[in-house]
C-alpha cells in the first residue's frame, strides 16, 4: 500500500477529544409541508466510531444521513459536530464545519459533475477551500489509495464505470480529511468485489487517520461486518 | 418442395424496419432534414458574408440620389431596381440586413444575458426569491411584447439603440424561464451537495456547476431569438418607431415601399420583405437542428 507519507500538514486526529464525532439529539426532518419522516432521534457517533444504521428503504436514513452532513436542515433537534454545535445548515453551516463531514451518496452519476475530470472531481474540494496548492501533493496518494490508476484520473464520469466512479467519489469525500465520513448507500449500485474494495479503502484510511464512519444502508451482513456497531433504524424512532 | 423458397422473406423474429431507417444509424438526421439544415447553414453564411463584405468590396453610397433613374425596374445595372428616389435597392437591402443583424444578434445577447442572470438567481436561491422573481416575469409576460417594445422605444429619439433595448427588455422572459426550470433541476442534484459539503461556496457552486449545465439550453435559447428580433426591428421601424427614416432598414424600406406598391412598382416591396423572411427562416432552421441534436427526443417525436 502506497503511503501518503511526504504530508507536513497537521493531522486532526492526534488531539484526539473524547466529543463524539456526531450527536444528533432529537432530530425531526421531513419535506416541505409534509409529515416528517423521522421524529425525535437521536444518534451518536464516537470519536473514530463506526456505526451502521439499517433498515428498510424509505425509512428516513437517508435523510438522517443528508442531516448528519449538514445538508438538510431538521425541523427540530440539534446536531453536533465533534462537540461543535451545527447553526446552519446547506450553504448557511459554517465552511469549517460542512467539510468536517465527508460524504458518499448511492449514485456516483448523479454525485459526480458530468464536465469534471476524475481528477478535478477529487481535487474539487481543495480548490473550493483554497488549497489549490495541495492537489499535487495529495491527489496521486490518495486516487492510490482508493484504487485509481493514473490513466482513469484523465477520464470524464462518463468514460469509466459506476464502480470507479464511487472510487472518485469516496476519494472527494476524504481529501479535506474529514472527522466524519457519511455513506449513504454507498455500495448499493455495485458488485461484491467493487464493494469489498471500496469497504477495503474506507478502513485502511480509517486505521490511518482515526475518521468515524457512519454507514446506512440495507445490507445487514455487510454492515455488520463492516461497523463496530449496528441500529436498527426502528429502535431510533421513539416507542 | 417450393415452400422453403419464400421462407427467407419473412423470417421468424424479424421486425421489419423501414428502408430510411436501416441506412442511417438512429443518431444521423435523414435525408431531408439534412438537406434542410444544410441550405440553412449555407443561407445564414451567405447573409452574414453579405452583410459583412459588401459594403467593404463596394464602398458605393447607399444613399446616392438619382431622381432621373427613380423606381426602375430589376435590370443589369440595378438588378433589384431602385426606389421612389433612384436609390439602388440591392445596396440599401443589403445595409438594410446589417441593420437588422446587428440589431438581432446585439438584442438577443442582451436578453439572454438578462434571461441568465434573473432565471439562475430565481433558479438557485429557490423559495420566495423564486417566486417573487417569476410573478414579475408572469407579469411582463402577460403585456404582448410588441406593445411593450413600442412603449419602449416610443422613450427615446430613433435610433439603433433604442430598438436594441427595445427588444433586449422584452425578450429575456422566455431565457428566464428556460434557465430557471433547468437551475431548479440541477441544483438538486448531489453533485450540488457534494460540492457543498466539500466546502464550495455559493458563487462557486453557481459558476461551476450551475452555469455550464444552463449554457446550451441558453445558447438555443439565444439563436432562436435572434429571428425574432430581426422581425421586431422591421416591425418597429415599419411603424415608424425604429430606425430613422432616412437609414436603411429593412423594416423602413418595407414602410417607403407602401406609395410605391400603389404606382405599380412591386420591387421596393418585394426585396426587402424577401430579405427578413429568409434570412430569419434560415437562422430559425439552424437552431432546430441545433436543439434536436442536444434533444434528440424532439427529433424521435417529430419521426413518429
Amino acid at each position: 500500500m502506497p503511503e501518503p507519507a511526504p504530508e507536513p500538514t497537521c493531522e486532526t486526529a492526534p488531539e484526539t477529544t473524547p466529543e463524539p464525532a456526531l450527536e444528533l439529539r432529537g432530530i425531526t426532518a421531513g419535506y416541505d409541508r409534509r409529515e416528517p419522516v423521522l421524529r425525535e432521534v437521536s444518534l451518536t457517533v464516537g470519536d473514530g466510531e463506526a456505526v451502521g444504521l439499517l433498515g428498510p428503504s424509505g425509512c428516513g436514513k437517508s435523510t438522517l444521513a443528508r442531516v448528519a452532513a449538514l445538508l438538510h436542515r431538521p425541523q427540530a433537534g440539534t446536531v453536533r459536530l465533534a462537540g461543535r454545535p451545527a447553526h446552519g445548515f446547506h450553504h448557511r453551516a459554517p465552511r469549517e464545519l460542512r467539510t468536517t463531514v465527508g460524504v458518499v451518496f448511492q449514485q456516483p452519476r448523479l454525485a459526480a459533475d458530468p464536465r469534471l475530470t476524475l481528477a478535478d472531481l477529487i481535487a474539487e474540494p481543495l480548490r473550493a477551500t483554497g488549497r489549490r496548492a495541495e492537489v499535487r501533493v495529495r491527489l496521486p496518494a490518495l486516487a492510490a489509495s482508493v484504487g485509481l490508476g493514473g490513466d482513469l484520473l484523465a477520464r470524464r464520469p462518463h468514460e469509466v464505470s459506476d464502480g470507479q466512479l464511487q472510487r472518485a467519489c469516496l476519494a472527494r469525500a476524504l481529501v479535506l480529511r474529514p472527522r466524519l465520513l457519511v455513506c449513504d448507500e454507498m455500495t448499493a449500485m455495485l458488485d461484491a468485489s467493487t464493494t469489498a474494495a471500496l469497504v477495503a479503502a474506507v478502513e485502511e484510511y480509517r486505521r490511518e487517520h482515526g475518521t468515524a464512519l457512519l454507514a446506512v444502508g440495507h445490507d445487514r451482513v455487510l454492515l455488520e461486518r463492516w461497523c463496530d456497531r449496528t441500529v436498527e433504524f426502528k429502535t431510533l424512532l421513539p416507542r | 418442395m417450393t415452400a422453403p423458397a419464400q421462407a427467407p422473406a419473412e423470417a421468424p423474429g424479424k421486425v421489419p424496419v423501414p428502408a430510411s431507417a436501416s441506412r442511417r444509424g438512429p443518431g444521423r438526421p435523414s435525408g431531408a432534414r439534412a438537406w434542410r439544415t444544410r441550405a440553412s447553414a449555407a443561407l445564414t453564411a451567405a447573409t452574414v458574408l453579405a452583410a459583412l463584405l459588401v459594403p467593404v468590396v463596394f464602398p458605393l453610397d447607399q444613399q446616392a440620389v438619382d431622381l432621373t433613374a427613380k423606381l426602375q425596374p430589376p435590370s443589369w445595372e440595378h438588378p433589384f431596381g431602385t426606389d421612389e428616389l433612384g436609390r439602388d435597392l440591392l445596396l440599401r437591402c443589403v445595409h438594410g440586413l446589417r441593420v437588422s443583424l446587428l440589431v438581432g444578434v446585439v438584442a438577443a445577447l442582451a436578453a439572454t444575458v438578462v434571461g441568465i442572470a434573473v432565471g439562475g438567481l430565481a433558479g438557485a436561491l429557490g423559495g420566495r426569491t423564486d417566486r417573487l422573481v417569476m410573478r414579475v416575469v408572469d407579469v411582463f409576460a402577460s403585456v404582448p411584447h410588441l406593445l411593450l417594445g413600442i412603449f419602449i422605444v416610443a422613450m427615446f429619439r430613433p435610433g439603433v439603440w433604442p430598438v436594441i433595448a427595445s427588444v433586449g427588455i422584452t425578450h429575456w422572459l422566455s431565457t428566464a424561464r428556460i434557465v430557471r426550470a433547468e437551475t431548479h433541476s440541477l441544483r438538486n442534484r448531489p453533485y450540488v451537495d457534494a460540492a457543498i459539503s466539500g466546502g464550495a461556496s455559493r458563487w462557486r457552486v453557481a459558476v461551476r456547476h450551475l452555469l455550464p449545465g444552463v449554457l446550451p439550453q441558453a445558447g438555443l435559447a439565444a439563436v432562436l431569438m435572434v429571428p425574432h428580433a430581426i422581425w421586431h426591428e422591421s416591425a418597429l421601424s415599419f411603424l415608424g418607431l425604429g430606425i430613422p427614416a432616412h437609414q436603411a432598414s429593412l423594416g423602413t424600406m418595407t414602410e417607403a415601399a407602401r406609395g410605391s406598391l400603389l404606382a405599380g412598382a412591386w420591387w421596393p416591396t418585394l426585396w426587402p420583405g424577401l430579405f427578413i423572411i429568409v434570412p430569419t427562416l434560415a437562422i430559425a432552421g439552424l437552431a432546430g437542428a441545433w436543439r434536436e441534436r442536444i434533444n434528440p427526443r424532439v427529433r424521435s417525436e417529430l419521426t413518429l
